[in-house]
């Protein structure tokens, strides 16, 4: 079954767009595909996520402390610290006027998965953050050279640990397993040296604590702890340094697939694109591998309009579409509210910041346990209970169940949902929290 | 409609209703009961309520303050009613058990054999497995001094560790006084057991909300959520599946009458779930020292053997299973388990082919540092104390045990002084 026009502009508003509220995607509807690709090409700044106040975190400062209360203290600190950072992505992904830009930033984070429990800093995770809405929709070269000395990464990857005395091959592994290229397509002996090319790099600290960017820190090359020799990496052979090792790599025939595979999971569908696609997608990221032309080629090719190409909603894009498709305002989003999230969000096992290990968060099948349908059921009701204007618009009309899928960004309800729901049109906020927790509405199709 | 709080109080002050009379029936006891005939219940940091912890509050201590993988877990399984210990660690090789026990006894060849003239259960062939690969710990005759019969006094004594007086704080509820956070010690059934109430913190339960569905219309409709619909995709199908699994687990953790019924048609008593749900919990690293579960039904006053030993077999899978996944982890292999009952039945069986409430009986512990085979002592069949077995270890040595090995805590401090504790049980 192939997709209405209409179908395939809702779908693109839930993978690229972060869903919509009603009135909007019916507004993009009515324009058609011109609506979906000014989507996916925002000019100008991002007025509505600009609203959205910068994180303010507090000085932390290096080093671990010896005594117990000190060490109490600092882990608190750091805490608050990561829920102000976490509250304040969860805010701007709700009031952005330029979706596919978070979007892309969360596809990358879950690429690039970097968990702010080893980094530690904030402000570390956040410059990476930044890096990854800059750069997430331009040149996939530049987005890996860039991340190949991002700080929060070599923390996370034991960067700064490889040195020439000492390589640690976990970042040179991972890099090519996990971001650019995939299992199979190198080996060991790519690895060590690999690791060797990467050997070198530090993090240099601000230790200007007054400052609001207090614990950022910047990479640099120690010429002294790198390895500063002829080396021979995936069949090429020189003196190799990071951004050397990035090129070659980027340049192994099997990474423009490997990419391209890997934005097409996470956007279009669970099922691998076919040969005849794939291939579609990797021309339109071609030598200059452009990621917002691969996109592009995504959304427009025959598969994306398949009904079966669906998704299940990673648990952040599931709150955020049903946060934005209902209407609530970054601003109701108070610090206790953004609590009461985040612990949903640790319930449901994804939340911003702490992905699992660098492999990133499950997908598919590993949203939907027992206990993360009970924990999506419990944030549901949270956030209905923060929109009473679209209750009420449920609740007034004449046909509450349709008003529903109308609201939610659902093309409608199968019998057993519509049938489920009915015996609950006279409690319009739990028939919306509910409905938000149907299949419909926890799989994109 | 609840929405951005998730602490509601789980427990009210109990209105203590009175047991009614000696002759009650086998159905009547259901933990909710127990727990507010107890009286331990209205009293302590009970009284205020304690705490409902959601799924999402313990993931996210997991993330917050990790379990320490130094650190003792304590799994404590209850099991209600008074389980027949005769009858579950049987003395086959003497005479004297056969004769007492009449219709009620095992033969020799359809028991697991042990040592010592000791066999298990037929129903407990996977703890037989344990014990013969040396993880299963098991404790007899143990009890208290001066006996009592009541379910409710004796299980009021277990909890609270106190014998001699009654107290308003159950013993790892003293121990959570010690430095208090309701996070340390979590009870699987809905209902806060006393054992975790302590003077001024109580344990938490997992909240109902965490996996209970919503009452009325709601619950309904979610219900209706979990068919299958032939317009669902391959993942829409997978969902409305998941939505089936959450109303199973709502029903078998969430109703409190899952107490096993005298007719025999007992459904499931959701310790293999409550276990499956601790286990979760310990892989994810809640820091969570002491869980709560239980298992009840064990007041066989009639027709005692196929029920007592369908009871068994529930334990033991529940158990087996437990230890199987808990092996499989680093985190798993911090978990020591212990079973125990407010007491075992007496010697000789009743008219009714069943037996009824006695005094010492054995306790089960596997886990780390657990040290496998036969501890105590068996209780003589001959030498008996107005027709009821004598015990010959305080529960509270083997309390001290764990406290002091498992948990890290000074025993004195929780046992009101208590100074022993059984040697060789915890390495």
């Amino acid at each position: 079954m192939t997709l209405t026009e209409q179908q395939a502009v809702r779908r693109a508003v839930d993978r690229v767009g972060l869903g919509l509220p009603a009135a909007g995607r019916s507004a993009a509807q009515r324009r058609g595909w011109p609506a979906v690709r000014d989507l996916l090409a925002p000019t100008g700044p991002d007025r509505g996520g600009d609203r959205v106040p910068a994180p303010r975190f507090r000085p932390v400062g290096p080093g671990k402390p010896a005594d117990e209360q000190a060490k109490r203290e600092r882990r608190q600190l750091l805490r608050a610290n990561a829920t102000a950072l976490q509250t304040w992505w969860l805010r701007r992904m709700v009031a952005t006027d330029q979706p596919f830009v978070e979007r892309m930033t969360w596809l990358w984070h879950g690429h690039f998965a970097t968990s702010i429990t080893k980094v530690r800093s904030a402000q570390v995770m956040l410059q990476q953050n930044d890096t990854l809405r800059r750069l997430g929709r331009s040149s996939f070269t530049e987005l890996a050279q860039t991340m190949i000395v991002d700080p929060a990464l070599l923390i996370w990857l034991d960067g700064q640990k490889n040195t020439k005395a000492s390589a640690n091959e976990n970042l040179a592994r991972e890099f090519m397993e996990l971001f650019a290229l995939g299992h199979g397509h190198y080996t060991e002996l790519d690895v060590q040296r690999g690791a060797r090319c990467l050997t070198g790099w530090v993090l240099r600290r601000s230790d200007d604590h007054d400052q609001t960017d207090a614990d950022a820190a910047t990479a640099v090359l120690r010429p002294t702890r790198h390895d500063d020799t002829v080396k021979t990496f995936l069949g090429s052979t020189g003196n190799f340094g990071a951004h050397d090792y990035v090129d070659i790599v980027l340049a192994q025939p099997a990474s423009a697939p490997f990419v391209a595979s890997r934005v097409w999971a996470r956007l279009i569908s669970h099922t691998a694109p076919d040969p005849t696609t794939l291939k579609v997608l990797t021309d339109a990221y071609g030598p200059e591998r452009r990621i917002d032309q691969l996109v592009g080629a995504a959304l427009d090719s025959s598969a994306f309009r398949d009904e079966a190409s669906s998704l299940v909603k990673e648990p952040v894009l599931w709150l955020v579409g049903l946060l934005r498709a209902l209407g609530v305002p970054a601003t109701a989003i108070t610090d206790k509210v953004a609590d009461r999230l985040l612990t949903g969000l640790h319930g449901l096992g994804e939340v911003p910041f702490v992905p699992p290990n660098v492999g990133g968060w499950p997908s598919a099948a590993g949203w939907l346990s027992t206990a993360s349908a009970a924990s999506r059921m419990g944030l549901a009701r949270a956030v209905v209970s923060l929109a009473p204007d679209a209750v009420q618009a449920v609740a007034g009309a004449s046909d509450p169940i349709a008003a529903a899928a109308a609201a939610l960004g659902v093309d409608g309800w199968s019998e057993r949902t519509a049938s489920s729901l009915g015996t609950l049109r006279r409690h319009p906020a739990q028939l919306v929290a509910l409905a938000a927790c149907s299949p419909e509405c926890v799989v994109s199709r | 409609m609840n929405t951005l709080e998730d602490g509601a109080p789980v427990i009210a002050t109990a209105a203590a209703t009175p047991p009614s009379g000696p002759s009650r029936r086998v159905s009547a006891l259901t933990r909710r009961r127990f727990l507010t005939w107890s009286g331990v219940a209205a009293a302590g940091a009970l009284a205020t309520g304690g705490v409902a912890l959601s799924w999402e509050r313990l993931t996210r201590a997991a993330y917050e303050t990790p379990l320490n993988p130094s650190s003792g877990v304590l799994v404590i399984v209850t099991l209600y009613g008074g389980n027949d210990g005769l009858n579950a660690v049987i003395p086959i090789a003497d005479p004297r058990y056969a004769s007492a026990r009449a219709h009620l006894a095992y033969a020799p060849g359809e028991v697991l054999p042990l040592t010592d003239g000791l066999a298990l259960n037929p129903g407990l062939t996977g703890l037989k497995s344990l014990y013969d690969n040396g993880s299963l710990a098991i404790v007899n005759g143990v009890g208290y001094p001066t006996p009592d019969r009541s379910h409710f006094v004796s299980m009021g004594i277990w909890q609270t560790g106190s014998p001699s007086e009654s107290v308003p704080t159950g013993w790892l509820g003293r121990w959570l006084d010690l430095a208090p956070d309701p996070v340390k010690a979590v009870s699987l059934d809905p209902v806060l057991p006393p054992l975790l109430a302590g003077a001024t913190t109580a344990g938490a339960s997992l909240s109902r909300s965490a996996l209970a569905l919503p009452a009325g219309a709601a619950g309904t409709a979610v219900r209706g959520l979990a068919r299958s619909s032939s317009d669902d995709g391959v993942w829409q199908a997978a969902c409305a599946r998941s939505i089936g699994e959450l109303v199973t687990a709502s029903d078998t953790l969430h109703d409190v009458v899952v107490e096993a019924q005298p007719s025999g048609d007992k459904g499931s008593s959701g310790l293999a779930e409550q276990l499956d749900l601790v286990a979760s919990l310990v892989e994810l690293g809640v820091p969570t020292r002491v869980y709560s579960v239980s298992l009840g039904g064990f007041d066989t006053h009639a027709d005692e053997r196929g029920r007592q030993q369908s009871l068994l077999t529930e334990l033991d899978r529940a158990l087996s299973g437990f230890a199987g996944r808990l092996g499989r982890t680093d985190r798993g292999s911090q978990v020591v388990t212990m079973v125990y009952s407010e007491f075992g039945r007496r010697v000789v069986a009743n008219a009714s082919q069943g037996t009824d409430h006695g005094t010492a009986g054995p306790m089960f512990l596997m886990g780390r540092g657990v040290v496998g085979g036969l501890h105590g002592q068996q209780p003589s069949l001959t030498d008996l104390d107005g027709g009821d077995l004598r015990s010959h270890v305080d529960f509270r040595d083997v309390y001290a045990a764990t406290l002091d090995r498992v948990l890290g805590a000074d025993p004195g401090a929780v046992l009101s002084g208590w100074s022993t504790s059984l040697d060789g049980l915890l390495s």
